[in-house]
């Protein structure tokens, strides 16, 4: 089986609010040293695939620059390695842009039409999970279906309207697609969970074109919506129930919190580095975190280049940041090269890239509402 | 515009009195400075001193120096024209040579500085640790129209013994030479570092190799005789800037130790002067609930939940609760189990410490091996070891590579030697 990776990487995602005005949500730093993308990107390269197309389109700086040639996931090749897909301006297509995410891949065909490989896995680049894909791609093949979708089981109260949920019998066969619309009466009944799609599509390379060559051209541009749903008694789809932890960073600034601070604990920890092996990511050549006598850290995720002064209690500083004596971090989330200056105080915020809290200024935010300061922000 | 300079990488040394960290590893390829080798330095400075075409000599067991420095990505030294190339000894036509010494090591390898045609050549040592913009020194051997420039650093007298000493005239011109001097004429010491004009050194190499009692070193043979011949001009160029010998394992451990000063003596943190380094892929370092961290390097992958002070811990270390560090380097991959408690140790890769073991404790005695190797209270511990629980190990000990559970015979005394059976 001969496999050809693609990535979604061209959205903005929805209330990031600062963080994503400067770069697509693939791109948003993570866990103290990566950028989202870089677990699709690892779990493909680990599953043996080698040849992967990025689509982007919103603001895609700051991911180009990560992911440069690919060299880090051993994605600089003669053949095959690391495509950049951008929207493109040509006479047939005018439209400048993706309509949606089956117009995405339709418009980037050409990757299709040469090589030699016959499945395509697509995957989305704003989403944190670690898996071994050879387990899907087993399954695929033993239930015979025409696509194998991931989906995995959520509580409705993480669920938001306009959601996709998936109904399965329990050989595994999808049998329908719904959009999920609360409901007081289901949820007081005490079903209180649904499966949810995980944006993880594997199909066959040939049967995917025909798809698309059936349906874009007519202007229907959504991969669910227009193509799964519509054929959905002409394909077999099975699911491929991932148990694991799993993030869509793409819902807002919150669950990016969230989310970066569960790297606090032990086993989330163990289950992203550790058990599926390490995460690739671009090396950026920083000395150690050095932290001085006056350092008081506590449940902390300290990144390379960093020094340490002051107090940090459950946060994660990211690369080449500095919080000098007296300053104090707490249950924050410091990005790259951010200066917390002497006797500041940060509390329950996210600070992105650069930014700079003056001596004796405070910070402070809510659990369940992070404060936050942009790219280059002064406080 | 001038041709670039080829530098030649003196990495060949075994640097025995660093006793059992080097006898499977080269000098140069010791871990230093929390995930750096000793060997970055120079081919760092190489490269932001803009010299782009670097030959890295090597002999004393060369795998894991080769195996890092690879095709010289990591230093930007992957590049189509030059870049870094390994040169160990090899045979020819007709004589089969290992590096008889530092000037032989060079004159074996002439046809590989001649491809480059270059003006100049630099000869490093891929021993030391430090920082140097070799711009400095070749700018100063062209305004003096030296033949050779040999770097210096100022020493107090009483260190003359452990160098060669430069004696020079009011020029800095370089009139004698004193090989490990009980009486120094001068307190200039070399420090391995030299800049040549190729075509001169090339005649004078092949003058060394032609005296049958020559041992082929710089620092013995080629230069004295230069100086004597009135062969050509030799400068001192005074160096004043970071540079450590660490050729012992007091000198090892204070250097890794003057990093977590609030100060450090040398800046990792530089942008201008970046160290480069074959870099492992670890998460960010995380430091638990329960843990205390002072006056530390710490490193990615690392995972402290213990006490951790004035150390150096490398990449991918684990210590555990209730353990504790004190004034200690701690290698790759190590890790430190419960309640251990460790002080002024030196701990090799990978290796393990186990539950509640104390090292470091109790009165010195001299080492009964090698005492003039492990002394000044450090116990050190080879790579790959592990270290049963429960037990005492004193000062001044030995501890081999891949000494394991049935190489004890309980504590370990202070001066004693545990080697793998």
């Amino acid at each position: 089986m001969k496999i050809l990776g693609l990535i979604l990487a061209w959205e903005r995602g929805k209330d990031l609010v600062n963080l994503t005005k400067v770069r697509a949500s693939s791109a948003l730093p993570v866990f103290g040293k990566y950028r989202v993308i870089d677990f699709a990107l690892t779990n493909m390269v680990n599953a043996g695939i080698s040849k992967i197309g990025i689509i982007t389109q919103y603001n895609p700086r700051s991911l180009m620059d990560h992911l440069g040639s690919g060299k880090e996931w051993d994605l600089d090749r003669k053949t095959g390695g690391l495509f950049i897909l951008q929207p493109y301006f040509s006479l047939e297509n005018r439209s400048m842009g993706y309509a949606g995410t089956a117009d995405s891949v339709f418009q980037n065909m050409t990757l299709f039409k040469r090589g030699n490989e016959d499945h395509v896995l697509i995957g989305s680049g704003d989403h944190v999970f670690r898996i071994d894909y050879n387990e899907l791609f087993r399954n695929h093949l033993e239930t015979g279906a025409d696509m194998t979708i991931m989906t995995t089981v959520v509580e409705e109260s993480d669920l938001a309207e306009g959601d996709w949920t998936v109904d399965t019998t329990s050989s595994g066969r999808v049998t329908g697609w719904k959009e999920y619309c609360p409901d007081k009466t289901v949820a007081d009944s005490g079903k209180s969970t649904r499966t949810i799609p995980l944006g993880v599509y594997f199909i066959n390379k040939y049967l995917l074109k025909e798809l698309l060559y059936a349906n874009v051209p007519e202007g229907k541009n959504d991969l669910i919506r227009d193509i799964f749903i519509p054929c959905s008694s002409s394909i077999s789809v099975h699911e491929h129930r991932f148990k694991g932890y799993w993030r869509d960073l793409q819902t807002g600034i919150n669950l990016y919190y969230k989310t970066n601070m569960e790297a606090l604990q032990d086993e989330v920890r163990a289950e992203l580095f550790y058990k599926h092996g390490t995460v690739y990511t671009k090396l950026k050549d920083l000395p150690p975190p050095k932290i001085a006598n006056t350092a008081q850290i506590k449940n902390s995720i300290i990144a390379d280049g960093s020094i340490i002064s002051g107090k940090v209690e459950n946060s994660l500083l990211f690369r080449n940041t500095r919080v000098f004596a007296g300053a104090v971090v707490k249950n924050s989330v410091v990005l790259e090269s951010t200066v917390i200056e002497e006797g500041a105080v940060v509390e329950n915020a996210v600070l992105d890239k650069n930014a700079i809290v003056r001596s004796g200024r405070t910070l402070q935010g809510k659990p369940s509402k992070p404060a936050s300061i942009e790219k280059h922000g002064v406080v | 515009m001038r041709k670039q300079p080829v530098a030649l990488i003196l990495a060949g040394g075994q640097g025995r009195r660093l006793g059992l960290l080097t006898d499977e590893i080269a000098k140069p390829a010791i871990p230093f400075g929390g995930k750096y080798r000793i060997i970055d330095f120079s081919l760092s400075n190489c490269v932001n001193s803009g010299i782009h075409n670097v030959g890295v000599l090597t002999q004393y067991r060369p795998h894991l120096l080769s195996r890092h420095i690879g095709i010289g990505r990591p230093w930007d030294l992957d590049r189509k024209g030059g870049g870094v190339t390994i040169l160990p000894p090899f045979t020819g036509m007709q004589a089969s040579d290992w590096y008889t010494g530092t000037a032989n090591a060079v004159f074996q390898n002439t046809e590989f500085v001649d491809d480059f045609n270059p003006e100049l050549v630099v000869i490093l040592s891929g021993d030391h640790v430090y920082g140097m913009d070799y711009n400095e020194m070749i700018d100063y051997h062209l305004s003096k129209g030296a033949k050779g420039t040999i770097v210096c650093m100022r020493v107090p007298l009483s260190e003359s013994r452990r160098f060669g000493m430069v004696v020079t005239d009011f020029e800095n011109r370089v009139i004698d030479f004193q090989e490990k001097p009980e009486k120094p004429r001068s307190d200039l010491a070399s420090l391995g570092i030299y800049v040549f004009d190729w075509d001169f050194l090339k005649e004078r190499l092949l003058l060394d190799e032609e005296d049958p009692n020559s041992d082929n070193d710089f620092g013995k043979n080629v230069l004295p005789r230069i100086v004597e011949e009135e062969a050509g001009d030799l400068f001192s160029f005074v160096f004043d800037g970071y540079w450590r010998d660490v050729g012992t394992l007091l000198s090892y451990w204070k250097a890794n130790l003057e990093l977590v000063r609030p100060i450090p003596p040398l800046n990792l943190h530089d942008p201008s002067w970046k160290y480069y380094t074959q870099t492992q892929e670890y998460p960010p370092a995380f430091v638990g609930t329960d843990s205390s961290v002072r006056s530390s390097l710490i490193n990615e992958g690392s995972e402290i939940s213990g006490t951790v002070e004035n150390s150096v811990v490398f990449q991918g270390v684990k210590i555990r609760k209730g353990a504790v560090v004190k004034d200690s380097v701690l290698m790759s991959d190590t890790v430190i189990e419960q309640d251990a408690y460790i002080e002024k140790a030196i701990i090799g890769e990978r290796t393990k410490i186990g539950e509640g073991t104390r090292i470091g404790s109790g009165e010195p005695k001299s080492h009964k091996l090698a005492p003039d190797v492990y002394s000044y209270g450090l116990a050190v511990i080879g790579s790959d070891a592990v270290v049963p629980r429960g037990i005492t190990i004193g000062k001044n000990v030995s501890i081999g590579n891949r000494c394991r559970k049935e190489d004890f015979e309980g504590d370990v005394d202070s001066g004693e030697a545990v080697l793998k059976k």
